[in-house]
C-alpha cells in the first residue's frame, strides 16, 4: 500500500490530488453557484409576479429604485442558466459526486489520474471566477440567454465575451474531468467487478462521461468561433447587410446565425442527459438501499441509459424546429425525439418496479429519491408535445418549454442530488444529519418546486413567451398573472426550505464522529466497506475484491450481502 | 369558452389551428391518464410495501408482463401521433405554401423592437429595398427606394399593426434587420423563427375577425418584453377602406415631406 508522509494544509485542503478532497471543493463550490442560480431567480420571480414594483431589502442595492431593470433582467436571465447547468448541477453531479464515489465504488484507492483532477477542479475554479467578473464589467454579465444566439450575443456587451472565456474554462474542466472518470471506471476497477457488477450510479457516471468528452468539443469550437467575431471581428455566425438601430453594423457579413445553434445543440442537448443521468444513478442506490431488494430489470436499465446516451447525439435539432425547417428534417428529429423517450421511459418502470415487493424505509434521502420518480415523469411526459412539431409550433418558446425542462432538472435532479447528500453525508462526515429537519426540507423542497413549476404549464399554454420582463403588457397574459404571484411565493418557501437543509448539513458537523456512520443504512456497495471517512489517498485499509452484484439484498439467507463479502 | 384568454389555450382565429389545438388536447389527456395510472400504483406500492415489523422485502426474482406491453403501446401510440397527425400537419403548416397568386403577400421585417409590415400597395408589386437606404429619422425603416424605384412608391409601411381581411390566405416573407426574433401569434397558432439574412415564408388563415396580440417569442435583447405587435383582422371591405386610407395619408404625407425638405433648404 501507499505509504506517504503527513501532508500540509495547503496539500491536504487546497491543491489536493485526492479524489475525496477535490469531490468536496467541487460540492462546497456548486452550492454556493446552485444558491447565486437561486438568488437571480428569486428577484426575477419578483419583477414578473410585480413588475416594476422595488425588491424588498436588497432591491436598493441593484438599482436607484430598487426596480429591477430590463438589462439586470436579462443578465439574471443568461446566468441564471449558465450558473444553474455548467456551474451548479454539472460540477455538483459530476464534479461532486462523481469524484468522491466513483473510486470508492470500484474500490479504488483514487481517480485515475489525480493531478488531473486537480487541474479539472481549478480550470473550472478560474471559470466560475471569470463567470463572477463578467457582472462587474460595463454593460454587465452575458444578457443573451444561456443560448447565447448570435447575432444578439455578438453585439452584447463586453460581459459577452467574459462568458465566452469562462465557458472555454469551464468546457475544459469538464473535458479533464470525463476523462478520468471514464479511466478510472474502466481500469481500476478491484478484481471481480465485473462491468456488470458495477453500481448503477458507476455505469451512469461513465455514459455522462462519454458524453461531456464527445459533445463539449464541438461547443467549445464554437465558444472559440463566436470569441473571434466579437474580438478579432470575423463573421462566422454574422450574415450580410445587418442594421442594428437604424445603423449599419460593420462586419465582413456571410456568416450564418443558424450554425451556431447547431454546435450549441449538439451539446447542450447531450447535456440534459448530462444534468439527467448522475441523478437516475443517484435514485438507483437510494431506492436499492431503501426497499431492501435487487433494482428490478438492472441490464436492461444499464443497456437503456447506454443506448440513451447514442440517441441523445442525434435529437439536438428538436430545439430548433421554429427555425424554418423542411418537413425531412424535422421528420427525421421528431422520430428520433419520439425514439429518445423509450430508454428515459425504460429506466423509470424499472426504478418503479423495485418497489414491487419491497419493504420501503422511509428515510430521508429515500423521500427525495421516491419524489424524483413522479417529477420526472412529469418533466418526460410535457417533452411529448414539444418533441412533436405540430404541437410545438405553439408550444415552442412559451412557458411551457421551461416547465418542461425544469420538471426534469429541479425537482428532478436537484431533488435527486439533495437525497444523494443526505444518503452519503454519514460516510463523508462520520455523522448522521437531524432527521426531522431533513423531512421539513423535503417536504418544503417538495411542495415549493411544484408550486413553481406547475403553474409554468398553465402560463405556457395560455400562449405566454418566456423571457418577457413585464408580460402583463399583454391582454393575452393578464388572465394567468396570479399564478406568477402564487409562483414567487412558491419560490420563498423553496428558499426557506434551503435554509435548513444548509442548517442542518453544517451544523450536523458540531456533533461527536459515531462509528455507526460506516453503514448507517446498510448497504452493499464498495463505499461503505471504507473506513469513515475514507482514508486520504488509499480509500481502503485492505484491497478488496467483489464477490457479487451491486445490490444483494435478500437474496440469501442474509439480510444484506456487500459486495466484498466472500461468504455466501 | 366565452373568454378569449383563461388559462388553457386561448381562442383559436386560424383555419389551420383546429387540428393543432386537437392534438395538444389529445396529448394531455393521454398524458393525464398514463400519469394518474402509474401514480396509483406508485402510491399503492409506497402503502402495501411499506417497511413494518414482521415484513420482509421478497427479492426472489420476477418478471412483469404487463408494463412490456404498456411500454409498446405507448410506443405505438407515438408512432401514431408522429405519422398521422404531427407530420401531416407540420407539412401543410409549414411546406405547402399557398403561391403568391393565392394569397395575400406581406413582408415582415423584424428589428429592435418591433415589427415592420410592408405591403406591395395598389400595383402589387414590392419595390426594391436596400439595408443601406434604412433610416429611422426618415421614416424608412426597412430601406425601401422611394426615389429610384417606381414599384415602391405606393408601398405601404405599418409599424407592429398587421391588417389582413378574414378568410383569405395570408402569406408573409419573414425576416430580420438585426437579431433573431421569433414572429408569434398565438390566437393563429402561428411561431416562425424571424432570422437575419434569410426570407422564411409563413402562412395563415384568420376564420374570424377582431384585434390580437403578436408576441415576440425569441429573446431579442432588453426590449423583448415589448416587442408587441397586434393583428387587426378585418372584414373584406374594412381591409379595403384601410388600405385606401392608408394609401391616402402615403400622397400626403409625401407631399407634406416634399414641402417640408424645400422649406429646410
Amino acid at each position: 500500500m501507499s505509504s506517504h508522509h503527513e501532508e500540509g494544509f495547503i496539500r491536504k485542503y487546497i491543491f489536493s490530488t485526492d479524489h475525496k478532497v477535490i469531490g468536496i471543493q467541487y460540492g462546497l463550490g456548486a452550492m454556493f453557484f446552485l444558491l447565486m442560480g437561486f438568488g437571480l431567480m428569486l428577484m426575477m420571480r419578483w419583477q414578473i409576479a410585480f413588475p416594476g414594483k422595488s425588491i424588498p431589502f436588497i432591491g436598493k442595492l441593484l438599482t436607484q429604485d430598487g426596480i429591477l431593470s430590463p438589462e439586470l433582467y436579462n443578465q439574471f436571465g443568461a446566468m441564471h442558466g449558465t450558473i444553474m447547468v455548467f456551474l451548479g448541477v454539472v460540477p455538483m453531479a459530476v464534479g461532486a459526486f462523481g469524484n468522491y464515489l466513483l473510486p470508492l465504488q470500484v474500490g479504488a484507492q483514487d481517480m485515475a489520474f489525480p493531478k488531473l483532477n486537480m487541474a479539472s477542479f481549478w480550470v473550472f475554479f478560474v471559470g466560475g471566477l471569470v463567470m463572477l467578473y463578467s457582472f462587474l464589467l460595463p454593460g454587465g454579465a452575458a444578457q443573451s440567454g444561456w443560448t447565447s444566439y448570435p447575432p444578439l450575443s455578438n453585439i452584447a456587451p463586453a460581459g459577452q465575451t467574459a462568458w465566452l472565456i469562462g465557458m472555454v474554462f469551464l468546457i475544459t474542466s469538464s473535458l479533464l474531468g470525463s476523462v478520468n472518470i471514464i479511466v478510472t471506471a474502466v481500469q481500476l476497477r478491484v478484481p471481480g467487478l465485473s462491468f456488470f457488477r458495477l453500481p448503477f450510479l458507476v455505469w451512469a457516471q461513465l455514459v455522462t462521461s462519454f458524453l461531456l468528452l464527445l459533445a463539449f468539443p464541438p461547443l467549445e469550437a464554437a465558444g472559440v468561433l463566436q470569441l473571434m467575431d466579437r474580438v478579432f471581428g470575423t463573421s462566422f455566425f454574422m450574415p450580410s447587410g445587418l442594421v442594428v438601430s437604424g445603423q449599419a453594423l460593420e462586419v465582413s457579413g456571410g456568416g450564418n446565425p443558424l450554425l451556431w445553434q447547431h454546435l450549441f445543440w449538439f451539446l447542450a442537448h447531450p447535456e440534459v442527459y448530462v444534468l439527467i443521468l448522475p441523478a437516475l444513478g443517484i435514485v438507483a442506490e437510494i431506492v436499492a438501499t431503501n426497499t431492501r431488494k435487487p433494482l428490478y430489470g438492472y441490464n436492461t436499465a444499464v443497456y437503456a441509459i447506454i443506448f440513451l446516451g447514442f440517441m441523445s447525439f442525434i435529437v439536438w435539432a428538436h430545439h430548433m424546429f421554429m427555425t424554418g425547417m423542411g418537413t425531412g428534417m424535422s421528420a427525421f428529429f421528431q422520430a428520433t425525439t419520439m425514439i429518445i423517450s423509450i430508454p428515459s421511459v425504460i429506466v423509470l418502470t424499472v426504478l418503479l418496479l423495485t418497489l414491487w415487493g419491497a419493504s420501503i424505509r422511509f428515510t430521508v434521502p429515500m423521500l427525495f429519491a421516491l419524489a424524483f420518480l413522479p417529477m420526472f415523469a412529469i418533466g418526460g411526459l410535457t417533452g411529448l408535445p414539444l418533441g412533436l412539431t405540430a404541437s410545438d409550433i405553439y408550444l415552442h418558446d412559451t412557458y411551457y418549454v421551461i416547465g418542461h425542462f425544469h420538471y426534469v432538472v429541479a425537482p428532478g435532479t436537484l431533488m435527486a442530488l439533495m437525497g444523494g447528500v443526505y444518503h452519503w453525508y454519514p460516510k463523508i462526515t462520520g455523522r448522521m444529519f437531524n432527521k426531522t429537519l431533513g423531512k421539513l426540507h423535503f417536504w418544503g423542497t417538495f411542495i415549493g418546486m411544484n408550486g413553481i413549476f406547475a403553474p409554468m404549464f398553465f402560463i405556457g399554454m395560455a400562449g405566454v413567451s418566456r423571457r418577457l420582463y413585464d408580460a402583463t403588457i399583454y391582454e393575452m397574459a393578464r388572465s394567468v398573472q396570479p399564478l406568477n404571484v402564487i409562483m414567487t411565493y412558491s419560490s420563498w418557501l423553496l428558499a426557506a426550505a434551503q435554509v435548513l437543509f444548509l442548517i442542518n448539513i453544517f451544523a450536523s458537523l458540531r456533533k461527536p464522529k459515531e462509528a455507526a456512520a460506516d453503514n448507517p443504512w446498510e448497504a452493499t456497495t464498495l463505499e461503505w466497506a471504507a473506513p469513515t471517512p475514507p482514508l486520504p489517498h488509499q480509500n481502503f485499509p485492505e484491497p478488496l475484491e467483489a464477490y457479487r452484484g451491486p445490490y444483494e439484498y435478500n437474496t440469501t439467507s442474509r439480510e444484506f450481502a456487500p459486495q466484498h463479502l466472500q461468504e455466501a | 369558452m366565452n373568454e378569449p384568454y383563461g388559462w388553457w389555450l386561448p381562442i383559436n382565429i386560424s383555419a389551420n389551428g383546429a387540428p393543432i389545438d386537437q392534438l395538444i388536447t389529445t396529448l394531455h389527456w393521454f398524458m393525464v391518464l398514463l400519469f394518474i395510472g402509474w401514480g396509483i400504483f406508485f402510491l399503492y406500492c409506497l402503502f402495501r410495501f411499506r417497511a413494518r415489523p414482521g415484513h420482509q422485502a421478497d427479492a426472489s426474482p420476477k418478471h412483469f408482463r404487463l408494463p412490456t406491453y404498456l411500454e409498446v403501446g405507448v410506443a405505438l401510440f407515438e408512432v401514431f401521433l408522429l405519422v398521422f397527425i404531427s407530420y401531416p400537419i407540420w407539412s401543410k403548416v409549414k411546406n405547402d405554401m399557398p403561391s403568391d397568386e393565392e394569397a395575400m403577400v406581406v413582408r415582415v421585417t423584424a428589428e429592435q423592437f418591433a415589427w415592420n409590415i410592408h405591403y406591395a400597395g395598389k400595383d402589387g408589386i414590392f419595390g426594391q429595398t436596400s439595408p443601406d437606404l434604412i433610416s429611422p429619422e426618415d421614416n424608412n425603416p426597412i430601406g425601401l427606394d422611394r426615389e429610384n424605384d417606381p414599384n415602391a412608391k405606393d408601398d405601404i409601411i405599418s409599424i407592429n399593426v398587421m391588417h389582413f381581411p378574414v378568410n383569405k390566405k395570408v402569406k408573409v416573407y419573414l425576416s430580420s434587420k438585426d437579431v433573431i426574433h421569433s414572429f408569434g401569434i398565438p390566437v393563429m397558432r402561428v411561431k416562425q423563427d424571424a432570422i437575419p439574412g434569410t426570407v422564411i415564408p409563413v402562412w395563415f388563415e384568420a376564420n374570424k375577425t377582431g384585434t390580437f396580440e403578436i408576441m415576440c417569442a425569441q429573446l431579442c435583447g432588453v426590449g423583448h418584453t415589448r416587442m408587441r405587435g397586434e393583428i387587426h383582422v378585418d372584414t373584406e371591405e374594412e381591409f379595403q377602406k384601410w388600405l385606401q386610407d392608408e394609401a391616402q395619408y402615403l400622397d400626403e404625407y409625401s407631399d407634406a415631406g416634399q414641402r417640408e425638405d424645400d422649406s429646410d433648404v
